[in-house]
């Protein structure tokens, strides 16, 4: 075709399994390090060295697991229907196989999320579950990602199975600026936005530093255990081929 | 782009624009539904149901707190800066309620507009502060309120 090319190289070059498989073998090892370091480094920092708060003590600590895990369940979210909107349009198979690597990822970080949530609500608001529009926007949240892991085991077919989860992952990306807007638009028990992008964070820096760096490790670690899935995934759908192969054989 | 791929391309825009309409229109019809508790001033305004189960938002009045020494009955006012609902509510508050602090109680308004509570939880805000800079902030003054608006939307 003579038609100008609509995207950088790089991203047709993603389209091929095998340069996938190489590319992420490279990244793969330098993610795990960041995420490793910030996890540990994080943790320490949030437990042992973070001052606790003068209304809830050390109970907000929590805030160290729940809002890392909660931004991870929504960015992979959008992933997902970012890969599925590209498997639509370009037929492109590593984008599937993406969209199916990260349904189980995001749909840990969404329960992690609400039992940490749950965990933080019964000494703070004295309930364990409240039904108003946050808590319940992340549950449709941790659902759609069931669906969309439903749909891929359910359907027998990969190139069927991997179309009607990307169509699910399409419509379910409108509950995305719900729950980021939920505590804005409606009455909530949930609080509004402690981090926003446009102002300072609701925290002292001694606070929100080891937030920070909690959130840039589970971002090393979404991307780790995702292209670990990923490479996964490949190997098992190019197992005819002969680059697979042939690294098998020398394994 | 192939032909065949900018139709592609529609579809997938149509779905999601299609999907936000019809959820945005949804959820603008359900819009009172969604509200966790009524503010004050809906309560005022006779926006509430009387005798069936509310809950109601508001913060605190300073001062308001009436507790009976020999039982846990306990009166409060709760307010969104405009107008001031009284609560009343036996039972164990929890542990963040405090005058000046957010709370949404749930129960049923009586004829006097006193709001019978089975069950208060307290509103969180989104600060959060060492006990030394809160102490410093509230010997000055400059202790970060909730707005009304909060309770109001």
């Amino acid at each position: 075709m003579a038609e100008k090319k609509w995207m950088p190289r790089w991203f047709y070059q993603l389209a091929s399994p095998r340069w996938c498989y190489q590319i992420t073998g490279k990244l793969l090892p330098w993610f795990a390090l960041v995420a490793g370091l910030s996890l540990i480094g994080g943790t320490l920092w949030a437990l042992m060295f973070a001052p606790a708060d003068y209304q809830q003590g050390n109970s907000f600590r929590i805030i160290y697991l729940h809002v890392p895990a909660a931004i991870l369940a929504q960015s992979a979210y959008m992933l997902m229907a970012v890969a599925g909107a590209i498997a639509l349009i370009w037929k492109m198979k590593v984008a599937d196989m993406v969209l199916k690597s990260a349904a189980p990822i995001g749909a840990s970080m969404a329960v992690l999320a609400l039992a940490t949530g749950a965990i933080w609500g019964k000494p703070t608001w004295g309930s364990w579950w409240v039904w108003d529009a946050r808590l319940t926007s992340m549950l449709i949240l941790f659902f759609l990602y069931l669906g969309v892991m439903a749909l891929n085991s359910a359907i027998e077919n990969e190139s069927t199975a991997a179309q009607a989860s990307a169509v699910l992952s399409l419509v379910g990306v409108v509950n995305i600026p719900i729950i980021k807007y939920s505590v804005e638009w409606w009455n909530t028990l949930h609080q509004p936005a402690t981090f926003k992008l446009t102002e300072k964070p609701a925290m002292p820096a001694e606070m929100w530093v080891p937030l920070l760096v909690m959130v840039v490790g589970f971002y090393c670690l979404f991307a780790v255990s995702l292209m670990m899935r990923l490479r996964n995934e490949i190997v098992w759908r190019e197992r005819r081929t002969g680059w697979v192969r042939e690294l098998l054989s020398k394994q | 782009m192939t032909p065949k791929r900018k139709q592609r391309l529609l579809i997938v825009m149509f779905i999601v624009v299609g999907v936000s309409v019809a959820v945005g229109l949804t959820l603008f019809a359900l819009n009172q539904n969604i509200n966790l508790f009524y503010s004050p001033t809906q309560i005022a305004a006779g926006e509430a149901p009387q005798d069936t189960r509310i809950r109601a938002g508001g913060m605190v009045v300073d001062g308001s707190v009436k507790r009976d020494p020999d039982s846990l009955f306990v009166q409060f006012d709760i307010t969104d800066y405009d107008k001031t609902v009284t609560v009343e509510y036996t039972g164990i508050l929890p542990d963040l309620f405090r005058e000046g602090q957010g709370i949404v109680a749930q129960g049923s308004i009586n004829e006097k507009g006193v709001l019978n509570a089975v069950e208060v939880l307290a509103k969180h805000d989104e600060n959060y502060m060492p006990p030394e800079v809160a102490e410093a902030l509230a010997k000055a003054g400059k202790m970060p309120q909730p707005e009304g608006q909060e309770f109001n939307k």
